[in-house]
């Protein structure tokens, strides 16, 4: 009984997770702008890998008898890189088609980071 | 129950990466080549790993992790470039 609940579970994990990463392919293809089209891989896919590994702890733990910490390294790191592979891509977009004055005024002191160097670097300091 | 599970959810990615191909051909931008070159490592982590449980070994989670640590830092590599113009500046 334990053996069936536990490959339901990583059957539906399987499932849940690959229906995620077809619609975050889906969206980079059905979206219309490069910023839209930013949401759908970033977060439905990092979600997916998330399932396919859940699936492989549950599937190991049943194999073999204890649980892998290989997976949780592998989703921590993915889920602590879309964030930031995201930022730099949006980065990348706005320094090629933005222009400065079409965007809202940044409150801070020095401009936004894209288009003016950092402080630091300046001359004046 | 388990082995029809691997094969839809490996169908699922290999559509995936098909359609992310597709967008690395179309563009328009680069933007949009370097976002579908991430989300293709990302599913190929995903199919690595699915191809462990199939096979029944741990032996891929290396090659994983590995793919996953090379496919994050070329996507920041050529977004400095992109950027800067520069990759170590």
């Amino acid at each position: 009984m334990f053996v069936f609940i536990a490959e339901f579970l990583i059957a539906i994990a399987l499932v849940v997770s690959g229906v995620f990463g077809f619609v975050g392919a889906y969206g980079l293809i059905k979206l219309q702008d490069t910023v839209q089209r930013l949401h759908a891989p970033t977060k439905a896919t990092t979600l997916g890998v998330g399932g396919v590994l859940i699936a492989s702890i549950i599937f190991f733990y049943l194999d073999k008898g204890y649980v892998s910490v290989h997976e949780l390294l592998i989703s921590l790191f993915l889920f602590l890189t879309a964030p930031i592979t995201a930022n730099f891509i949006a980065k990348t977009y706005m320094a090629r088609n933005l222009q400065p004055r079409e965007l809202p005024d940044c409150a801070g002191d020095y401009g936004w980071s894209i288009y003016d160097d950092p402080p630091s670097s300046r001359p004046d300091n | 129950m388990i082995q029809a599970a691997l094969i839809f959810a490996a169908g699922c990615y290999a559509i995936a990466l098909l359609l992310n191909l597709w967008r690395i051909a179309v563009g328009p931008d680069a933007a949009d080549r370097i976002l579908a070159l991430d989300t293709m490592v990302i599913n190929v982590i995903a199919l690595l790993v699915l191809y462990g449980v199939w096979r029944g070994t741990a032996m891929y989670f290396e090659a994983a992790m590995l793919i996953a640590m090379v496919g994050f830092v070329s996507t920041v590599a050529y977004c400095r470039f992109l950027l800067r113009g520069d990759i170590i500046e």
